[in-house]
């Protein structure tokens, strides 16, 4: 760390100014309660494959819930390493289930992914939270946080004692994770940082933390397995894990007024429902953990003050201006016919009823009846004719 | 029984075996539905014996006597051949192979210059102000005015016809101004007779538009009546004036509140710096206008000739300090989010101070942004509320009207309501055509606009009189201040910066450090002195042009794509990687040497023994 920088004024010495506070104390109170101007979200889901459909539905429960509470898109760096709701084996197509029979599809009609695919790497994850992007990114790609935004950073997939399976080809260890935050805390490009993993022996995952204002909460301890909750018998996969189920269960009862503190926070879960025993740290938190809304880190509470100068541009003696009353008489716009539609709509209906079974099938039992007369001599075939 | 085969080597399988002994025999398998049971008919268990006589034995050699040793028997020149050979080999591996693999290993580091780097840990911040003291006929009593040594004298009067009191100040003011040049970062004060009416009776000090002030006070009644006596009488008025215009203990605290511990800074300068932006090369400002209505109204808003009258001035001011682009947008059917309470005593719909906060959240997601760049961004709403809520009034937390019906959010913008409802009656065909007061809403804007770059709210201490801003926007001395706290910044940064890479990079050493990052880090580092040394000759101007070269280029050293440190190795990968390689080829040199050290002791034991 770098030392404290001396300050020295040549002329005129400096004494301490009068102090020109005029803040109510009240509204004073309500401004400092936290040092937070903006808020953003990296939620990563490092898994692919169709039977980890339960993590890209974590992230995206989480991802509903922070953008419910107010946290823009703009502020929101989403990464899905597989595409579940356009999967093929996804009888439901467009849709990422949360809960069984189908209840609540996290998918939504507004979901913005920002990296997809094989985009979920260890290094691009580690770009965006050190900002070592190249220069051709777009600004949805970024993490353009600054020294008063407090950042929540969820990881969920397969993980292990110190590390975090990236892709099924990687993965990234608890120190260069720790490294990474050291790095945003020297550039200060977060004010207070909430870290969530759900994974196996998450825990491992924030034990090498050192910077300042960290928080980190973790769905099992070292040694643990999270396991998943229930599987949906249409979909056929597991559709969540245990421990993000029932912060989603908490986090629907969230508003964004709401004062809820992150001690009710740590509660969710308990060994009774999670199996795991979910973990937490603060210590390298400075504020009291009692005293932190869950809306300082999930949603996104605007400090807001009310314009009392302004500054006076009329010159004085001209009225309000209004344009003169004439009707405009505006011709209709109208889109231009750009598809034939009438005619694409114009198709024969499909028909449902039974036909017979094509190749595949007949010759599949083909081949099962084949072998079983080789098996046991064609004199069998008397038993059918 | 299968006849006796020939030796056959060991790695033919026993299903070659088998192959060849049905050729041999004579005999075929038979084709069956079943595997199974041919099998075993073929190969009943005493068939398998006859493997033992098909794969190959070792060859009974005969039993060495114990206690001897077989060894190859070697002749004294061979020996010695053979010892060159394995000490021959053993040189060349570690004279050469080691520095080579060493150096193959190696990652390019370009030259930092560290010594600078950790000089900048420990730097120390002179700021010198400028200042020049003009004494007005009158002040001095004569004796005083033949010691003060008078650079200049200057026998000008100037006539002004007082109409009104703050008329004449502006004309003084203005006259002043155009008698002396004054730099950037300077600052002029005029010590005018305590008996001049020119001020009104309880102000002390004037502040002028441009870098001037004017001060009243006595001080021909100073004993003792040196240039330096005289100065000291005034100090502590001076100080309160520079104190106000160009820099006090919470304008720099509050600039260095990244690298300072917390707890220096008091309320209003955290408030301050929470509420203003960061310095960075550029802003994006956007001005919307939200039209939840188009039905009944149809508006009309000159933005581009309001953005050239009122808000360009002030950002070709600030050039020096940042880019500036600008650009507006109409949204329709934009809604607030938050539903105004009705008050039927004011008759007008009301938004609480506390339901302020939850209005941007809805509407920052429908507003787009052509941003191309990663500069912060900052937006200017105008919302006209639709005609069933119609006037819509903020209140603040004392229930009372808000005079602009404005509010802003730190870091954020600044939101303004306009009510239309006075433009029409209730028989008016709709859509309306209204045209907005533009010069209403842009003075909203510019206030707003004027918090969010870091001109502080001005509370002026008590008997000082600082003039209001105006049409230009910021007054030169307002401008002067935020340039000594954007340099203070910007220096603190770059230097934070740079020394966190330095520390960076020796801490990791696997990090490739390419020659462009070294050439910022050294350009870098150069501005950073260059602008220190400004800052105390007193040339703001350039020490601030400096700096924002200096916090560019460490900020382009640091964020440089090509320093990632995903070459964290564990230990046991490292041992993992190397020992496979290694192993085979170190052991036996390591094994030979060994040997060869072992036969030399025994030589040397075996002379020495004879020697006895």
């Amino acid at each position: 760390m770098p030392n404290i920088i001396a300050v020295v004024c040549a002329s005129y010495g400096l004494a301490q100014s009068v102090c020109d506070g005029e803040d109510l104390p009240a509204r004073a109170e309500r401004f400092f309660r936290s040092d937070h101007t903006n808020n953003w979200a990296v939620l990563v889901c490092t898994s692919r494959f169709w039977f980890n459909y339960r993590h890209v539905a974590n992230t995206l429960s989480v991802y509903r819930s922070v953008k419910r509470l107010g946290i823009p898109d703009s502020h929101i760096v989403l990464m899905l390493a597989d595409d579940m709701a356009c999967n093929h084996r996804n009888p439901k197509p467009a849709t990422v289930f949360s809960h069984k029979n189908m209840e609540l599809n996290v998918y939504g009609d507004d979901v913005e992914v920002d990296y997809r695919g094989y985009e979920v790497t260890v290094e691009n994850f580690l770009r965006v939270l050190t900002g070592r992007l190249p220069p051709s990114t777009p600004r949805s790609k970024r993490l353009l946080s600054d020294d008063h935004s407090n950042i929540l950073i969820y990881l969920t997939g397969h993980g292990g004692n110190g590390f975090l399976k990236f892709q099924d080809s990687e993965e990234i260890s608890n120190v260069e994770l720790a490294d990474a935050f050291e790095q945003m805390w020297q550039k200060r490009r977060y004010n207070e940082l909430l870290f969530i993993i759900d994974t196996c022996q998450g825990a491992s995952m924030y034990e090498r933390f050192y910077s300042p204002n960290l928080m980190a909460l973790a769905s099992s301890q070292v040694g643990e397995d999270s396991l998943s909750h229930q599987p949906d018998l249409a979909i056929g996969v597991h559709l969540m894990d245990r421990y993000t189920f029932y912060l989603l269960e908490f986090l629907e009862d969230i508003h964004p007024a709401s004062q809820a503190n992150m001690n009710d926070l740590f509660k969710v879960c308990p060994k009774s429902q999670c199996v795991s025993t979910p973990g937490h740290r603060t210590d390298l938190f400075q504020r009291d953990p009692g005293s932190v809304l869950i809306t300082d880190f999930f949603g996104s509470v605007r400090k807001v003050e009310i314009t009392m100068e302004t500054i006076n541009l009329t010159v004085p003696g001209i009225p309000l201006e209004r344009f003169g009353g004439e009707p405009h008489t505006e011709t209709a716009l109208a889109y231009v016919d750009q598809l034939p539609v009438a005619q694409i709509i114009h198709q024969k209906p499909k028909q449902k009823d039974w036909h017979p079974p094509d190749g595949f099938i007949l010759g599949l039992w083909t081949l099962i009846l084949l072998v079983f007369f080789r098996t046991y001599g064609i004199k069998h075939l008397k038993h059918i004719f | 029984m299968t006849a006796r085969h020939p030796r056959t080597p060991a790695p033919l399988l026993v299903i070659g075996q088998r192959f060849l002994t049905q050729l041999l025999i004579g005999q075929r398998p038979r084709r069956t539905g079943s595997l199974w049971p041919s099998f075993h008919s073929r190969w009943p268990r005493w068939k398998w014996v006859s493997f033992l006589f098909i794969l190959p034995r070792r060859r009974r050699s005969p039993r060495p006597q114990s206690g001897m040793k077989v060894r190859p028997v070697l002749s004294d020149p061979e020996k010695q051949r053979g010892r060159s050979a394995a000490v021959a080999i053993a040189a060349l591996v570690i004279a050469a192979g080691i520095p080579l693999w060493w150096k193959t290993t190696e990652t390019y580091r370009a030259w930092l210059p560290a010594a600078r780097i950790s000089e900048l840990e420990a730097l120390q911040l002179e700021l010198r102000v400028e200042v020049e003291v003009v004494f007005a006929r009158g002040t001095l009593s004569p004796e005083q005015q033949k010691k003060v040594p008078a650079s200049r004298m200057r026998e000008q009067t100037y006539e002004s016809c007082c109409k009104s009191k703050s008329l004449c100040l502006v004309e003084a003011d203005h006259a002043l101004h155009t008698l002396t040049e004054t730099s950037c970062g300077s600052v002029v004060i005029y010590i005018i007779p305590e008996a001049s009416a020119l001020l009104p009776q309880d102000m002390r000090v004037y502040v002028g538009r441009s870098r001037t002030a004017l001060l009243r006070s006595q001080v021909a009644s100073v004993v003792g009546a040196g240039l330096p006596e005289v100065l000291a009488a005034l100090d502590p008025q001076m100080e309160q004036v520079l104190q106000t215009m160009s820099f006090n203990h919470q304008d720099v605290t509050a600039a260095l509140t990244d690298r300072l511990r917390p707890g220096l800074s008091t309320r209003d300068s955290l408030a301050d710096s929470m509420r203003a932006f960061k310095s960075s090369p550029g802003y994006e400002i956007t001005f919307s206008l939200l039209n939840p209505d188009p039905k009944h109204h149809q508006l009309h808003w000159d933005v581009e000739a309001a953005l050239d009258a009122y808000i360009y001035p002030l950002l070709h001011k600030m050039a020096p300090v940042a880019n500036f682009s600008v650009d507006s947008q109409i949204l329709y059917y934009a809604v607030l989010g938050v539903n105004p309470r009705y008050d039927a005593s004011a008759s007008a719909y009301t938004l609480s101070a506390d339901s302020l906060a939850h209005v941007i959240n809805p509407v920052e997601a429908r507003l787009g942004s052509n941003a191309a760049s990663s500069n912060p961004v900052l937006n200017f709403l105008l919302y006209v509320p639709d005609s069933l809520h119609s006037p819509l009034i903020i209140r603040n937390d004392q229930k009372q009207e808000v005079a602009s019906n404005a509010f802003h959010s730190p870091r954020w913008g600044g939101i303004m309501v306009y009510n239309v409802d006075g433009a029409y009656g209730n028989d008016t065909q709709f859509p309306v055509d209204i045209a907005i007061d533009m010069s209403r809403v842009m003075g909203v804007f510019l206030s707003q606009l004027r918090l969010m770059l870091g001109f502080q709210q001005t509370g002026a201490p008590p008997g000082f009189v600082l003039e209001a801003a105006g049409r230009e926007g910021v007054a030169e001395w307002e401008l002067d201040r935020l340039l000594w706290s954007r340099s203070v910044e910007n220096v603190a940064t770059a230097s934070a910066s740079i020394t966190s890479l330095a520390q960076l990079l020796d801490q990791i050493a696997n990090i490739v450090i390419n020659d462009n990052i070294a050439q910022q880090v050294a350009s870098a580092v150069t501005a950073l002195q260059a602008a220190v040394a400004e800052l105390e000759a007193g040339n703001l101007a350039l020490a601030l042009e400096h700096s924002r070269e200096a916090i560019s280029a460490s900020e382009r050293a640091f964020f440089d794509p090509s320093l990632l440190h995903l070459l964290y190795f564990p230990d046991d990968q490292k041992f993992a990687i190397y020992i496979p390689l290694f192993l085979p080829m170190c052991v036996p040199i390591l094994l030979s040497l060994l040997k060869i050290f072992r036969e030399v002791q025994q030589h040397r034991a075996e002379k020495r023994a004879k020697r006895d």
